[in-house]
């Protein structure tokens, strides 16, 4: 081959097959990147402002806002209702996230893995129509059902009065996103399971290893890809749900105040935008690592594969 | 094979044991699904027999079947209102997201931008991260100071903002797979840019289109969040703020309404749920909503 | 009149792949025209700059007396046909075919009498309510000319226009597509990599390697007279016999035996000068006991090819300096019936003037200076 001659292959690379033109083809870029800029971009950079400002939402502080410093990030350190609500909002994605909807999604899948028919079909029904039913809605069935004195609940377990969302709000809202998020794990998990080849099962089942052991052995290392996806995935949206503020609103006395009840509670519905900035930009830089190792692995699976 | 010798005895489960085994396994799987589909179920009953209830309570029990409850509906004067605001909010948003991600993605596809698989994903990590929750604070900041707090308009463009960067992602890979000769041929013939994209290039990704418009309006017929903190009357508020505020606020919340509002609000995304998984077949790809 | 002239044609692709490497080539009008060579040569780079879908970083296209060298596809008045026919999958068959007419302008009524008409002249009237995919790859292959034949182009261009058929379908579309472009006598020009299909259908073939045309000539032509060892190579079902010769006065010496000079390379060859002699397996004749002016060997492997069968002899090579006494294998094409076994002793006589000498890896003929490329390195290796 002549140098600088090397082959290019049948259909070459078409730089612009509608002879579109550069100009054309950043018309049609604008408006999308301007709204995105707008309200995705500049929303992000201005949190990392505003959590230095002692920015309120009335009074002396909202006309001119001054510049405080990392003082709003000391005082959140020192707050014992941030500390709490940290906490709280790791139980509620280790309990509702990691345990309760990968955990059961993962349980339902395999229960299902070779099922067809109407038994499947009305299992993944019911559990998809909890995922796609809107918030508000699913809150009050759940207010509804945990009802103390009235609440399907109480009544079939016979113990009327017990007060559930004051009781153990916490747990309420942990069974409540299990309840509500299961879905999207069902499904992946389902997806993967199909993958696992039927032969391997049946190796190690002709070589007598109970389930336990074929999961050990022969299912969790062909979809520990998807474990891992998933596992982040459904933290990054809890994480971030809003969804229990309409429940529990953070009460009994913030005993079930995660963090974006926390935020709102703080920053709008207490004045305190520069604060609540603080803790906002706290959160990102949690949603941040979460999708930086998130795409890593992806990253990593892509180059094995 | 071998005769003869007697087989010595093994620790292999023999015949009956196996069954046992399998049918014990059996048992514990179908006690295990009947759990599962109560625990789905219960709370979804009330749904189904509240608002056919003379008497609803919040208990969900056999109703005394009657279609009076309805009327409630029309003598809230936001319920219906709510659910056209949401209609108007899911469209616009819809609309806003198909047709500008459609145009982004055309042309992140078919044009050789520098650096437009690093934009992508970068955009994709930003979306993912920048949420609303945890956004908030800056996003009402940024309403009010673009006039457009208590507007639907700023509602919109905030969702669509949002929603944008996994919608070209989406649409761009529909894209990438649909053969560039299509286009090429009628440049060929001499259309022009614009009537390649009218006459060959929309109809093509159609189907594309139609996934990202269902997948943006499930997300905003839900979304609580966006819509409770930037408008600020119940004349604007989509369903998902009235039904908040119609269990919340002012005293003992009127069953009959909440009941059959919930169900109203319910349904079209319940319909177009059934719609989207008869007719693609509701497998995972992406999630449809996230 | 609309033939195509290239001048200095030329196309970089970002990144600095040179496609096309200032080409120059004449179609004629009216011409069945391929463009032949292995993938990546640039033969598929060349249509679509004709086409006017890739923009030549230099030189200039001419169809007719218009220089198109800077116009948009859609005005060059040109009809492309795509490998996968590029039919529009959301259109009816009449739809397709009338697309250009609807560019064009054309009202509704009138373009859909034409795709009718245009149809029918293909053999396709039952299908115009169709779409492409309810129909037979063949079909789709008649509406895609159909399509290309509405506008009445000056000029055709196909790429690969057989190679999406499976093989039985491919011979028939072959027959058809040479009989079409008979009667319609519009300048079509077409890619392809199958040197059989080019030889089948072209009047005038360019073979191309590298960015750069090898040869250009009638299928005659390239394949009798092959103007260097690459083409030989390509052409052919089976390549051409090229095995290393030494001058020795009036004679060739290969393979141990001597052979008469070719009358073209008579007066043009230095005695003691190491050549490439080339000739086709199908020019040699195979005899069981010993001729004059015969390759001679072992015979180590018989193909059956139908009515032919290709056989292999094991003969000498050139005794040279540096690689001292080698095997080589020249093929014999042998009619049925006469087919040796392998472990015979057989005789391979060159019929006469279908020999070749090659120098550098180019043609040696009486006009040895007119018009050859320049010798290319990897060309010569080949040998």
């Amino acid at each position: 081959m002549v140098e600088g001659a090397r082959p290019v292959t049948g259909a070459s690379p078409a730089p612009d097959a509608a002879g579109l033109g550069r100009a054309r083809a950043t018309g049609f870029l604008v408006p999308a990147m301007v709204l995105i800029l707008v309200f995705l971009v500049v929303p992000a950079a201005w949190t990392i402002y505003l959590g230095v400002t002692n920015y309120r939402l009335t009074g002396l502080a909202a006309a001119h806002p001054e510049v405080v410093g990392l003082d709003n990030y000391t005082r959140a350190l020192g707050d014992e209702r941030f500390r709490t609500s940290l906490l709280l909002t790791l139980q509620f994605v280790l309990g509702s996230a990691v345990i309760g909807q990968a955990g059961l999604g993962f349980a339902i899948a395999f229960a299902l893995r070779d099922r067809r028919g109407p038994l499947r079909r009305v299992v993944e029904g019911f559990v998809l129509l909890s995922w796609i039913l809107p918030s508000s809605v699913v809150a009050f069935l759940w207010i509804a059902l945990l009802d103390r004195d009235a609440g399907t609940l109480n009544a079939l377990l016979g113990i009327p009065g017990t007060a559930w969302l004051l009781d153990h709000p916490m747990l309420s809202i942990i069974v409540f996103n299990t309840w509500r998020g299961t879905a999207f794990s069902m499904m992946l998990y389902a997806a993967a399971l199909e993958n696992v080849p039927r032969s391997h099962l049946e190796t190690a089942r002709l070589a007598g290893a109970s389930t336990w052991q074929q999961l050990r052995d022969v299912v969790f290392p062909r979809i520990r890809g998807h474990v891992l996806t998933n596992l982040l995935l459904i933290s990054l949206w809890t994480f971030n749900d809003f969804a229990p503020f309409l429940i529990t609103a953070g009460g009994p006395e913030q005993r079930s105040e995660i963090l974006p009840v926390y935020v709102y509670k703080v920053a709008l519905s207490g004045g305190e935008l520069g604060f609540g900035a603080a803790i906002s930009f706290v959160m990102l830089l949690i949603n941040l690592v979460i999708a930086l190792v998130y795409l890593r692995m992806l990253g990593r699976r892509k180059e094995s594969a | 094979m071998t005769t003869g010798t007697a087989p010595a005895p093994t620790t292999e489960p023999t015949g009956p044991t196996v069954a046992v085994r399998h049918l014990l396994a059996q048992i514990g799987r179908y006690t295990f699904l009947c759990a599962v589909l109560a625990f789905f179920a219960l709370p979804l009953l009330w749904l189904a027999t509240a608002p056919f209830d003379d008497t609803p309570t919040v208990t969900a029990s056999l109703p005394r079947f009657t279609l009076d409850n309805f009327r409630a509906l029309l003598d809230n004067p936001y319920a219906l209102s709510s659910l056209l605001n949401s209609v108007y909010l899911a469209a616009g948003t819809a609309a806003l997201v198909v047709t500008f991600a459609a145009l982004a993605a055309y042309a992140l596809s078919r044009v050789r931008v520098p650096g437009r698989d690093a934009l992508l994903y970068g955009l994709l990590l930003l979306s993912s991260i920048v949420t609303g929750t945890a956004t908030m604070v800056p996003l009402f900041e940024l309403a009010f100071r673009l006039n457009l707090i208590d507007s639907r308009l700023g509602v919109i463009l905030i969702l669509s903002g949002g929603l944008l960067p996994a919608a070209i992602f989406i649409l761009k890979d529909f894209m990438d797979s649909t053969p560039t000769s299509y286009e090429e041929s009628a440049r060929v013939f001499g259309a022009s840019p614009l009537q390649i994209m009218r006459h060959i290039v929309v109809p093509l990704v159609r189907p594309g289109l139609a996934t990202v418009g269902v997948w943006a309006v499930a997300n905003v017929w839900g979304n609580f969040l966006v819509p409770f903190l930037l408008l600020r009357g119940p004349d604007k508020a989509p369903a998902a703020v009235i039904m908040y505020t119609l269990y919340t606020e002012g005293g003992q919340a009127d069953l009959r309404l909440l009941s059959t509002f919930s169900l109203l609000y319910s349904l079209p995304v319940a319909l177009m749920f059934v719609f989207v998984s008869s007719r693609y077949g509701f497998r995972f790809h992406g999630g449809i909503k996230r | 009149m609309s033939a195509i002239t290239m001048r200095e044609l030329t196309k970089v692709y970002p990144g600095g792949v040179r496609a096309l490497d200032a080409l120059d080539l004449e179609i004629a009008d009216g011409e069945f025209f391929a463009l032949l060579g292995p993938s990546g040569c640039g033969k598929t780079t060349l249509l679509r700059t004709i086409a006017g879908l890739e923009v030549a970083s230099g030189g200039s296209v001419r169809i007719g007396e218009r220089d198109v060298t800077n116009l948009p596809p859609g005005k060059r008045d040109v009809a492309m046909v795509f490998q996968d026919y590029a039919l529009f999958p959301h259109m009816t068959v009449r739809d397709n075919i009338a697309y250009p007419l609807r560019i064009k302008k054309v009202d509704r009524r009138s373009r859909g009498s034409k795709a009718a008409d245009t149809a029918d002249e293909l053999g396709l009237s039952g299908l115009l309510e169709r779409r492409p995919g309810q129909l037979s790859g063949g079909q789709q292959q008649r509406v895609a000319l159909a399509r290309a034949m509405a506008c009445h182009p000056q000029v055709f261009l196909l790429d690969e226009p057989l190679s999406n058929l499976d093989a039985r379908l491919r011979l028939e579309a072959r027959t058809f597509l040479k009989r079409l472009q008979r009667e319609l006598g519009v300048t079509t020009v077409f890619v392809t990599h199958d040197q059989a299909e080019a030889l089948a259908l072209a009047d005038r073939i360019a073979v191309m390697e590298g960015g750069r045309i090898r040869q250009v000539g009638t299928p005659t032509e390239v394949f009798r007279r092959p103007a260097n060892t690459f083409v030989a190579g390509f052409i052919g079902s089976t390549p051409m016999n090229l095995i290393d010769a030494r001058v020795r006065g009036d004679e060739l010496s290969v393979a141990r035996a001597g052979l008469p000079l070719p009358d073209d390379a008579r007066g043009q060859v230095t005695d003691g000068e190491r050549l490439v002699y080339g000739i086709r397996p199908e020019y040699l004749d195979y005899s069981p006991t010993a001729v004059p002016g015969a390759l001679t060997g072992e015979v180590v492997v018989v193909e059956n090819l139908g009515s032919v069968s290709l056989v292999s002899l094991d003969v000498p090579g050139e005794d040279t300096e540096e690689t001292g006494p080698g095997r080589t294998s020249v093929q014999v094409v042998v009619a049925e019936g006469g087919e040796p076994e392998p472990g015979d002793t057989g005789w391979a006589v060159p019929r006469p003037g279908r020999s070749l000498l090659y120098r550098d890896g180019n043609l040696v003929t009486a006009a040895a200076t007119a018009g050859v490329p320049a010798p290319r390195a990897d060309a010569a290796a080949r040998s």
